[in-house]
This record gives structure tokens, sequence and C-alpha cells, in this order.
């Protein structure tokens, strides 16, 4: 008991006087604000972009690709095995329709909004059946585009982040015109960077012919996903890939996901090390300003070790100050943030908002603390060495 | 200079906190190099891009292809000195993972648009001789350890073969380059890709023209697309620089993403260093006093003090600029995402001048502070 109330006393006599030393515990407190808004920040941009792409996935979609495609971009199917597929067993049906689209996916150049440059804006012709397989499809504004005709709708994502995609205006690609007559939501996933018009209308203004690009497929559970892939992959009559959507999308988001997140580590973890070196000094200073009351607190019989946590806590204490500050500003300034990137797998844009997550405001503070304990673990124990008469002898 | 040991002296009265104070400084450098090289990165060798090249592409966009006729008629075209087209490839050499651009080229043209890419003279006759040849970037024969003579197999992801299911390459020379080159793309030839491909015969990707008076770039571009319009496939045209700026672009602005982390960085830092040269001065108050009774001007003390802080600055700063040029001469660590990864000199002279920057305004006040103490006041505080 007494070694706590000691503790407490010596550590509320630290605490206390901080406002003393108000300019060099600010440059502990900053110092450490700084590495968590960078920390939290470029992990929240590799957040994002990760959820925008697995929140494409659905378990229970498949989708279909010819064999050694290695993108949508890169595939190409016949209608003829378009027609063989939709038979395949383990999909869904809505009576007799199956609920499969037939798609084509290509990019178009439209400006970039902040950039003013060219940008490769993903478009994609999807089949009536596009929006059932598609749960989570919902219109934002406008209305649904009519099959059969030169209209288009587009995502939420892209009519933010390119030129003029709202309703009312013409997408014109080439000798083609799509007149834009919604905007559509799908839950924030890559699907909002596009824009989705009638497949047929596609296929002529491409001239394609009758190809597609991929078959999505929505399936009977997610379980007939087996099924289903069994059934095509030993078919002789087509040649194609079926991999579970969310594999598609987590694939094509791995490399960017994962290089951002090294490059964020990396930053935080050498700035950390500056950020320590910044509370260090500070402490040892905060240590030597107060070394005489220090001394004279062991010269009456203070315990050693509430001088060592003592210190610590008061260097914890600017830490959590720090993460806090810097959580905070990192959430405001950073959350939501909309911004475009290019998919290297499709060479088409990707549309996403930063994400700071709970996760990454508590990595933040934690890694505050870190520094705090580290910063402050050699000035306690130089503290508690401290040689009593000497140090009294600084009068 | 005669104060230099004066200097030297007073940086080690502490020792401790003058080891932190440069490790801090140290630290922000290193990041500081580190940060300008991923900026690098990402755009893409825009400093070597020509301003003579123009890019032509399909109106759409990049991906929708260009016949191939349309090279006579450019080179039909007055002001234009040579035409060379490529072609996205986007093979799979063993894993999706090995990740590297492979490019389709016709050789003559390609070699003389681009004297960038050295090539030794045996190993382009080789090429022009071996229709399945291929010319590789050193960076990236480094990393799959491939030799002149060995044989390549890529599978297609856009073209299929004919016969089987890959595309087989011999290696038959490497190219080199300045460090901006990218050294790390497969160049192979456009009649090997055109005669065995099941479809899409007689189209090429993109065309990169070499025009006789880069001046006349915008004229010349626009003189392009009137050519082709109205036809199958129209074309815009922009100067290669134009073209590379426009696709880094697209990655989003790392540049000023890059920049906004380094002014948290460098910001941290200076006021780490600002702090302990105010804490170091206050301690020596009395120094200073003793310092002036002694005869020495107010400038001289100015000096003084500015000369500490600058002092660390340069050791601490010149030292991690160094250390992060020696991280970055190690090449690449992301497995080919980064071709082009080198410290540019024009970085390393902008960070050389950040470090005495930084020293300057971190010494400043305890300077000013000690120069107007007066000796009455600094000796009684002692």
């Amino acid at each position: 008991m007494n070694f706590l109330s000691q503790t407490f006393a010596v550590t509320m006599l630290n605490l206390r006087t901080i406002p003393q030393r108000l300019g060099s515990s600010g440059v502990a407190i900053i110092g450490i604000a700084g590495v968590v808004i960078v920390l939290v920040s470029v992990l929240s941009i590799a957040q994002g972009f990760a959820y925008a792409m697995e929140a494409s996935g659905s378990p229970v979609r498949a989708l279909v690709m010819r064999s050694g495609a290695d993108s949508e971009m890169t595939s190409g199917l016949s209608g003829v095995e378009v027609d063989l597929m939709k038979q395949a067993p383990g999909l869904r049906r809505d009576g007799q329709t199956p609920l499969a689209s037939a798609e084509m996916y290509v990019i178009i150049d439209i400006p970039k909004i902040s950039t003013d440059t060219g940008a490769n804006v993903p478009m994609r012709g999807i089949e009536p059946a596009g929006i059932a397989v598609r749960d989570e499809f919902s219109i934002a504004a406008g209305r649904m585009f009519n099959f059969g005709t030169n209209e288009c709708i587009a995502g939420r994502g892209a009519s933010v982040n390119f030129k003029g995609l709202t309703v009312g205006n013409t997408v014109v690609s080439g000798q083609n015109s799509w007149e834009i007559v919604g905007l559509f939501e799908t839950d924030g996933s890559v699907a909002e960077t596009e824009i989705w018009c009638d497949v047929r209308t596609l296929q002529g203004a491409y001239r394609r012919g009758n190809t597609f690009q991929s078959l999505l497929a929505r399936l009977d559970s997610s379980q007939s996903f087996d099924t289903f892939r069994d059934y095509l992959t030993s078919n002789p009559q087509v040649n194609v890939q079926v991999r579970r959507e969310q594999d598609y999308y987590a694939q094509q988001s791995r490399a960017l996901t994962s290089l951002i997140q090294t490059v964020g580590y990396g930053i935080a973890f050498l700035m950390g090390i500056g950020a320590v070196f910044g509370a260090i000094l500070t402490m040892y200073t905060a240590v030597s300003t107060r070394s005489r009351e220090i001394a004279t607190l062991r010269a009456l019989g203070f315990n050693t070790t509430s001088v060592v946590v003592s210190v610590l806590a008061e260097s914890l204490a600017l830490a959590a100050i720090g993460g806090v500050i810097g959580g905070t500003l990192a959430y405001l300034t950073f959350n939501g943030y909309q911004t475009s990137t290019m998919n290297f797998s499709t060479f088409s844009q990707v549309a996403f908002a930063f994400q700071v997550t709970p996760q990454l405001l508590t990595m933040g503070v934690t890694y505050a603390l870190m520094m705090g304990l580290v910063g402050g673990l050699f000035p306690a124990l130089r503290a508690a060495r401290l040689p009593i008469p000497s140090a009294l002898r600084e009068l | 200079m005669k104060f230099l040991p004066l200097l030297w002296s007073s940086l080690w009265r502490k020792k401790i906190r003058t080891i932190f104070t440069l490790a801090a400084v140290f630290v922000a450098f290193v990041l500081f190099g580190l940060l300008m090289t991923i900026r690098t990165a990402f755009s893409f060798g825009v400093e070597i891009a020509g301003l003579d090249r123009l890019v032509i592409i399909h109106k759409v966009s990049l991906i929708m292809p260009l016949p191939v006729s349309y090279k006579e008629r450019l080179m039909a075209t007055e002001g234009v000195s040579l035409v060379s087209h490529q072609t996205w490839f986007g093979g799979v050499y063993q894993d999706p993972a090995n990740f590297f651009a492979q490019m389709v080229v016709e050789p003559e043209p390609f070699m003389k648009i681009y004297p960038e890419f050295v090539i030794p003279e045996d190993q382009v006759k080789a090429w022009l001789a071996d229709r399945q040849g291929a010319i590789v970037g050193v960076d990236l024969a480094r990393r799959f350890g491939w030799k002149i003579g060995d044989r390549i197999p890529i599978t297609g992801t856009i073209w299929q073969p004919k016969q089987g299911q890959t595309w087989e390459f011999n290696i038959v020379g490497m190219y080199d380059g300045e460090p901006a080159v990218d050294k790390t793309q497969f160049f192979f030839r456009y009649d090997y890709l055109d005669e065995n491909r099941r479809q899409g015969e007689g189209f090429v990707g993109w065309y990169v023209v070499k025009i006789a008076d880069p001046t006349q770039a915008a004229q010349m571009g626009a003189k392009f697309d009137s050519m082709f319009a109205n036809s199958s496939a129209e074309t815009k045209t922009t100067t290669e620089k134009g073209f590379v700026e426009g696709f880094a672009k697209q990655m989003g602005d790392i540049g000023a993403i890059m920049v906004a982390i380094l002014v948290a960085v460098l910001f941290t830092m200076l006021l780490v260093a600002a702090n302990t040269m105010a804490q170091s001065v206050r301690e020596r108050t009395s120094e200073v006093g003793v310092l002036k009774t002694l005869g020495f001007s107010n400038v001289a003390i100015l000096a003084l003090v500015l000369g500490e802080s600058v002092l660390i600055a340069v050791l601490g700063g010149a030292l991690g600029l160094i250390v992060s040029w020696a991280i970055v001469q190690n090449g690449d660590p992301t497995n080919g995402m980064l071709p082009i990864f080198m410290l540019p000199n024009r970085d390393l002279w902008a960070g050389a001048g950040l470090v005495l920057v930084l020293g300057l305004i971190a010494g400043l006040w305890p300077a000013l502070n000690a120069m107007n103490l007066k000796i009455t006041d600094a000796l009684r505080r002692a």
C-alpha cells in the first residue's frame, strides 16, 4: 500500500508539473501525434482500397472467364459458349430464366476531375439478369436504363471522380454515345466505378459480334460452386475457368494493398524511431530539470521503483495524448476521403474512400504508447540512479 | 574555422542528447531519400520521356487496337522521321505473381526510336536473325537468373498461339541504360506474334512516332488525329511525356501524398532539433555570459549557436542521405512493382539544401536569445 501511494504521489507530482514544461512536452506530443497521423492515414488508404475490392465479391456468385485469362479485360467468350454455360447445374433459376449475366468489360477514356487528365474508366455491358444477380445493386438517382437503347447508368464512385458523369449527360466513346439516365450504388464496391449499359449495344459499338468477356452467375447456394465449376471445366465444348467472385477481386487487390501497407509500416517505423528520440529527449529534460526534487524525494525515503514508474507514467501520458490527437486528426481529415487509383490487373480505375477504422485507431494509439514506453525507459532509469548527494548539491 | 574545436566540444557537452538529436535528424533524412525514391518510381520515368516522341492511341481507350496499316500513312506524313508500334502482350511467366511488362515491337524502328536502350551490336544482329528472339532488361534478367540463349515459355492471356498453349522465346540479348531507364521489360518481335496468334491479326497496340521538330508536337498531333478521323479507329495523340504523366496520374497523386508525409516528418524533426538547441543554450547561459565578457561580439555568439545547430543537422542529415542512397542501390524490393527504383541527383541536392535550412531554423531562436542576452543577467543567473 505504501509503495502504491508513494508511486501515486510522485506520478501526480510529475503530471501536475507538465504545464511548466509545456515547450518540451509539446514537442514529444506533436512528434508522436505526427507518427500516428502518418501511420493511420497511409493504412487507411490500403484499408479503403481493400474494402472496395472485397465488397465486390459475393460467395454466392461465380465468375466465368476464358481459361488462361487473368482478368475480365483479357477474357473472351463466344455466344455459343455462354448459352451452354447457362444450362449448367448449380445455377439459380428464376422460373425458366437462369440468373446469369454474360457481360462485356471495356475501358473508355474520361478525364479525372482531380487532375483533368484522361483516365481509364471501366464500362460494363450487362444482360437483364445482371441486376437480379447483384443483390447489392440499387438506383441512387434517376432511373435504370432500358435494355435495347443507348442509355446507361453510372456508378456513384465514377460520378464523383470523373468528369461529366451525371444524370442527363452523355458518355461519348468514339462514334458512339450513351445517355446517362441514372446513378447506382453497390455498397461501395468496385462496380461503383463502372458505367453500365446494355451488353448488346456495347457489342455493336465495339464491333464484337456475338461475343462476351465474362459470365457472372448466381449460384444456388455457396456450396453449389463445385458442381457448377466441375460441370463447366469438364465440358469439352467450352474452354473456361470458373472462380468465386470474391477470390477474383481479392487476388486483384492483394498486390497494391500489400505495397501500401509495407510503405505505411516502413515509414511509421522509421518515423517512430525519430519520435522516440524526441520523447527520450523530452523525458531527459523533464528528469534533469527536476533532479533536485527527485533527489529530495529519494533522500526522504521514497522508493526507487515509484520514481521509475512515475517517469514512465508521465511519458505514457504524453504519448497517449499524442496518439489520441494524431488519431483524431487522421480520422477527421481522411475518413471517407474519395479518390481513385488504377487497378493494374485491368488497367482500369477503382474509386474508393479512405477508411479510418476503429482497428486502425487502436493500432495508432497502441503504437503511440509503445513509443512512450521506450522513450521513458532510459530517462526513468537515470532518475532512479541519480546520485542523491550531487543532485542535491546542484542547488 | 578556428572556432570549430569550440563548436565540437560544446556539441559533446551532453553526449546522449547530441547522439539522440543526430539520430532523429538521421532518420528524417533516410525517410526523405526513400520517399523521394518512391515518388520517382511512381512517375514511371517521366524524366526521360522524349519531347520529340508522340504516342498515338485509339481515341476510345488504350486497350483498343489500331490497324498496322496506319504505319505507312504515318511514314508518308511530312515532318515524321521515325514510326514504330508497340503492343502490350500481358503474358504470364510461370506464375501471375512474376509480373513484368512484355512488349511486342518491330526491332529496327524500335531500336532507332529508343536510343536509351543500349544493346550490344552482336545481340542486335542475333535479334534481327531470330524470329522468336527476345531482348530483356538487365534487371529483369537478374531477377529470374536468365542468360543469353535461355528458352522462356510465356502463357498468353490476351493472345493464344495457333499451336500449343504457350509462346516460346529465345533470349538473344539484354539491354542496359541510364539509372532512370526501366530495365525490367521484355521485348519481342511483332512478326512472331502476328503470324502465330489465333485472332487479332494486323492490329497493334499503339504507335510511337518521332517527329523532326519537337516544337511542332501539338500541330503534328492534331494532323495525325485528323488523318484518321471518321475511320473505324480514331486516334488520340499526345507527347510521350504527356502520355507517361497521364498514366502516372491514374495511380492517384502519389507525389502529393509523399510530399505531405515528408512535411510531417521534417516538421516533427525540426521541433525535436529546435527544442534540443534551445535547451542546450539555456543550460549554457552563464557560459555565454563569460564568452561575452571575454569580448565575443553579438554576431560571433549568433554564429556560434547557429553553427552548432547546423553542424548537428549536417552530420545527421548527410549520413541519412548517404544511407538512403545506399539502400536504394540495392534495387527494387517489391519484386518488379517499382521498375524505376532510383534516387535522382536532383532530390539529393534538394535534401542537402533542406539539411541546411533545418539546421538554421532550429538554431535561429536560441541563437537570437543568446545574442540578446545581457552579460549581467547571464552571469547572475548562474
